[in-house]
């Protein structure tokens, strides 16, 4: 299986939307398992999407399963045309990604999300995901929309004035 | 060698401050880097890393103008170093308290003994003038791990000073 060419930013591709998946056939399931395999090739990367190695189609892989300190999760997944349904709280976290190297910043995402799915041979699945999990399903979920963590990065500043004006109200 | 410059610029805040020095430096030729740049009290403050084919003194003369305008005080130090050079932090410490003399030494102090390098540290006052409390956000290394700060930090809450320690796991994907 090749490890794919990663695409970096500021390449103008990683800003296209991708197109849902339709064809479950051995030519996706291929691409699947090489998609998996430049996620492992990266530095410590717990996702990877579609759209990162050039291929516009709404396909992630999400696996925080092997972190040094364990998170709650769902194991290795797969995620074809993946969907957050409902989303709860709120939470500030560091990110970076395989198409921005050399930069990391705090990024707020929902805290507990609901999210519906395919999995890689097309049937439906649905999970109920918190923390880092859910955190990393947003990541990649938003390359599918054209959009990096770049959009998001607040400072902590930021952060800490508006969690009290956020309890006060 | 290496021609990366500390530029450090602070005057009463005004607006305009950073499109006016940024566009006399565009203007100069120079490169900027990493910076902060924020409001202190009601002093604007600026630390920039410029790359500049100008000599540190020419580049001193050239925003003297500005300076003088904007009654800035400016500094211009050649500086060792460069980008990509980022450390990433893996622990985030929240300070807060009543305002207090000797809070930042009493809190940094007992978390270096602990093991912490700070990478960033911002602090602020807020509450009222008669209740002013004090609020710091630390983004640094534990190299003792997070445990060795989580136990020192125990006596400072008992002192009355909320400090909580969060574990930082970098989200790479
Ligand atoms: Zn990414």
């Amino acid at each position: 299986m090749p490890v794919l060419e990663i695409l970096e930013y500021p390449d103008e591709r990683l800003k296209q939307v991708s197109t849902p998946v339709e064809h479950f056939d051995a030519d996706f399931q291929r691409f699947v398992d090489d998609l998996e395999e430049t996620r492992l090739a990266g530095p410590g990367a717990v996702g990877i999407a579609a759209p990162q190695v050039g291929r516009f189609q709404r396909v992630v892989i999400v696996d925080v399963s092997k972190m040094r300190k364990p998170v709650s999760n769902h194991g290795h997944l797969v995620l074809v045309n993946p969907e957050i349904t409902d989303w709860d709280g709120h939470a500030m976290g560091r990110e970076g990604c395989l198409s921005v190297p050399d930069y990391t910043g705090n990024v707020i995402r929902a805290e507990r999300i609901h999210l519906s799915a395919q999995d890689r041979h097309g049937a439906p699945i649905e999970f109920d995901m918190e923390g880092f999990e859910a955190r990393a399903v947003q990541h990649e979920i938003d390359h599918l929309d054209g959009r990096l963590f770049l959009d998001r990065v607040v400072s902590r500043r930021s952060d800490v004035f508006r969690r009290k004006v956020y309890k006060k109200s | 060698m290496n021609d990366w410059i500390m530029l450090t610029v602070v005057g009463a805040d005004r607006p305009g401050i950073v499109a006016a020095l940024t566009e006399r430096l565009f203007e100069a030729g120079a490169h900027l880097g990493e910076a902060s740049m924020m409001r202190l009290g009601s002093s604007f403050t600026i630390m920039l890393m410029v790359k500049s084919e100008a000599p540190p003194g020419t580049l001193a003369g050239l925003l003297e103008p500005l300076a003088r305008d904007m009654n800035l005080r400016i500094h211009v130090d050649p500086v060792e170093g460069g980008l990509h050079r980022h450390l990433e932090p893996d622990v985030r410490i929240t300070v807060h308290g009543a305002d207090r003399v000797g809070i930042v030494a009493r809190v940094t102090g007992t978390l270096a003994e602990a093991g912490l390098n700070i990478l960033d540290l911002e602090s602020d006052v807020g509450g009222s003038v008669a209740h002013p409390i004090y609020i710091m956000v630390i983004e640094g290394q534990a190299r003792h791990g997070i445990r060795a700060l989580e136990q020192v930090v125990e006596p400072l809450r008992r002192e009355g000073i909320e400090v909580v320690v969060h574990a930082v796991d970098t989200l790479i994907g």
